[in-house]
């Protein structure tokens, strides 16, 4: 029962964290808002969010596919989710001193969506912050079926690194597109300015966060 | 690093329309001999203040004979943009080059009335890094501050050709040159892009041999000055196409795109046609096909003069030409102000057909052989010269000098340095403000002016107007 609690709060995780990137301008709703202004056209809002959805797709299940190939050396599972936490706490580290933006970002047309999304996932560690979380669900779904191959669960792992990926991304590209489609067609652009944070501090805490959290439950939970 | 945008920082052109009005200017003061140093003027602009329309502070630099001329914010309202990855930067900081020197300093303006230096770039450092001199117009872009340079290297500037190079927008340290492939561009001296659709345009005015002692005759007559504008794939950082307009269209100077981001043209101001004196404004756009394209859209007709009355340059020419020096777009793209500093005036045309710009105003202060008085009654030295907007588009600033040693050949007798301002009426037309009327310290001449939270040649956006 405990177990089947826990899955549930790191699907609840997953998508919360779907949610804070969705909301990130960091993550591009204010450039599909821009897409839509310059095409003039309502219908570039959705277009540009499938865009920049795919981008964050990819850059998720590029993070979690090697993770998840990885786990099925069972016996490793403490080392492998101890590194995994360890990774996340450096990236945040790293993110919380080096606050210079990567220069790269700034190099791609304006109409590249999707790359732009991947590079910048990719850059602020956007993946990294579901590892810790998609480990712990791999955790117990090893416990459950510790009996099977170790072929069975490594595929039943992609299955669980695509669908992270994807509820992930839903979550996310639902919240972006509500804060994008509210200043669109009603707020206007005078609250773009007045809507964004600067998350850069907040978003390293949160890797360290959710780095600790990976380490704590590898120890101590599941 | 703030936690908010800065306030300066506007989304389109029409909400930076909207915003709160200037406080200060900030405009250049330099030495035309290098016998004092140059500086930046703080102006008082609140029309409720005391010190209105007086120089309140001023940021004298330690050296001498650096020539200011251009100079840009740090930031503008582009960096909004996500893509732009420093959304968070302040517009605080003035990038002002010395064009003779070519040493850069970054000046602190966050209080305007304690401005002072943060940092000095020796001119040394921007020769091994960039292998260009004479840096001239500064931007804000997606990479980081851009510059253009006026001079390649060597002494006299003329090995290898001049460009662009990039500054870091936080440590304000020099990254290296801009571009790629600079296909046919040997001549530098303007550029501004459209982010979002990501091209940029470049002009040429000539190699410093051909303006630092002053304007060369014989070049000009013989059409070696820039007559080609460049556009560019901005991140691309290569020439896509150079449009020449015409080998007699000497100095192709100003480049002022449209400030909406959805449209796809500008305009280029030409000083000098050698075939008939006139001066000339060309709008450029983009066809169907994705080519550059240009039409000639206004000429400006030299006016007779007596040989005994002009300057020893022009008395062969019996006549004064227009000299279209510098033009300013305001940011609804309906006014394109165009100062024609040989014939003393400052046109206004309603540009909102870019292809028909109709003259809609005109005011006389100051030109050669002529000298018109302000309307206080003072003296206005040479003609009208840099131009800057106020955002709303209300008021048109301008000072009065264009290069220390083109003034003396064509305004032989004048000296001093002038700022003066305009209002603009309700449906256009403009006139001199007579309590508007900046005399600058003795011997200091002044040039480009800036607007505090942005102007009409500096801010480019990201968000079309909605």
């Amino acid at each position: 029962m405990s177990d089947l609690n826990t899955v549930a709060a790191l699907w609840w995780a997953v998508i919360f964290s779907g949610l804070y990137h969705g909301l990130n301008p960091g993550m591009g709703w204010p450039l599909a808002v821009s897409a839509a202004l310059m095409e003039r056209r309502h219908q570039a809002l959705p277009k540009a969010f499938a865009l920049l959805a795919t981008g964050h797709f990819l850059a998720m299940i590029g993070i979690l596919l090697p993770f998840s190939l990885m786990f099925f050396l069972v016996e490793l599972e403490l080392e492998i989710r101890v590194g995994a936490g360890l990774i996340v706490v450096a990236m945040g580290i790293y993110l919380l001193i080096n606050r210079r933006h990567p220069k790269y970002l700034a190099r791609i047309h304006p109409a590249r969506l999707t790359l732009w999304s991947f590079l910048a996932a990719m850059a602020h560690g956007a993946g990294l912050m579901l590892v810790p979380i998609f480990l712990g669900i791999c955790a117990i779904g090893a416990e459950e079926t510790g009996h099977l191959a170790a072929q069975a669960l490594m595929g039943a792992n992609v299955m669980t690194a695509f669908n992270v990926a994807a509820v992930h991304t839903l979550s996310m590209t639902v919240a972006g597109s509500v804060i994008a489609t509210i200043i669109y067609f009603w707020l206007g652009l005078k609250f773009l300015s007045k809507t964004w944070f600067n998350l850069d501090l907040v978003w390293a805490l949160s890797l360290i966060a959710v780095g600790l959290f990976g380490l704590y439950s590898a120890y101590f939970g599941h | 690093m703030n936690l908010r945008p800065d306030p300066t920082f506007h989304a389109s052109p029409k909400l930076a329309m909207q915003a709160p009005v200037e406080n200060y200017a900030f405009t250049v003061m330099l030495s035309p001999d290098g016998s004092q140093s140059d500086g930046i003027a703080v102006i008082d602009l609140k029309p409720d203040s005391e010190t209105y329309g007086q120089i309140v502070h001023q940021v004298i630099v330690p050296n001498k004979g650096d020539e200011f001329h251009h100079f840009g914010w740090n930031a503008c309202s582009s960096s909004l943009s996500p893509l732009s990855g420093h959304a968070f930067l302040e517009r605080r900081y003035l990038i002002v080059p010395g064009i003779r020197s070519s040493r850069i300093y970054v000046i602190d303006v966050k209080e305007p009335l304690k401005a002072h230096i943060h940092k000095t770039i020796e001119p040394e450092e921007l020769f091994a890094k960039t292998g260009y001199s004479r840096p001239h117009t500064i931007h804000c872009g997606p990479e980081g501050i851009y510059v253009s340079c006026l001079g390649g290297g060597g002494a006299d500037g003329t090995d290898g050709p001049p460009g662009i190079f990039i500054m870091d927008c936080e440590t304000f340290d020099i990254i290296g040159r801009y571009e790629m492939d600079r296909g046919k561009q040997d001549k530098h001296y303007d550029f501004w892009w459209n982010l979002p659709q990501d091209y940029m345009v470049s002009s040429e005015w000539g190699l410093p041999p051909q303006f630092e002692n002053g304007i060369v005759p014989e070049d000009l007559l013989s059409n070696k000055y820039g007559h080609s504008i460049h556009f560019w794939d901005l991140r691309a950082r290569k020439n896509i196409q150079t449009m020449d307009f015409g080998e007699n269209y000497q100095m192709a100077l100003e480049i002022r795109p449209a400030h909406d981001p959805t449209k796809s043209y500008g305009f280029c101001g030409v000083v000098v046609d050698t075939t008939n004196l006139q001066g000339a404004i060309f709008t450029w756009w983009r066809d169907e096909n994705g080519t550059w394209q240009s039409k000639k859209t206004i000429t400006i007709d030299p006016r007779p003069e007596k040989p005994e009355n002009l300057p020893p340059l022009l008395q062969g020419f019996e006549a004064v030409p227009p000299l279209v020096t510098d033009i300013d777009l305001s940011l609804d793209d309906k006014y394109l102000y165009v100062a024609c500093w040989g014939l003393g005036e400052m046109h206004q045309y309603d540009v909102s057909d870019p292809m028909n710009p109709v003259l809609a105003g005109k005011v006389e202060v100051g030109g050669i052989a002529r000298g018109t008085k302000h309307p206080n009654g003072k003296d206005f030295a040479y003609g009208p010269q840099m131009v800057e907007i106020s955002r709303d588009g209300k008021r048109v600033y301008w000072t009065n000098s264009l290069y220390s040693t083109w003034d003396d050949q064509f305004y032989p007798n004048d000296a001093g340095g002038q700022m003066v301002m305009a209002r603009v009426g309700e449906n256009g037309g403009f006139e001199l403000d007579k309590d508007f009327y900046i005399d600058f310290p003795e011997g200091l001449r002044s040039h480009q002016i800036r607007l505090e939270g942005g102007d009409c040649s500096t801010d480019s956006f990201c968000y079309p107007s909605v």
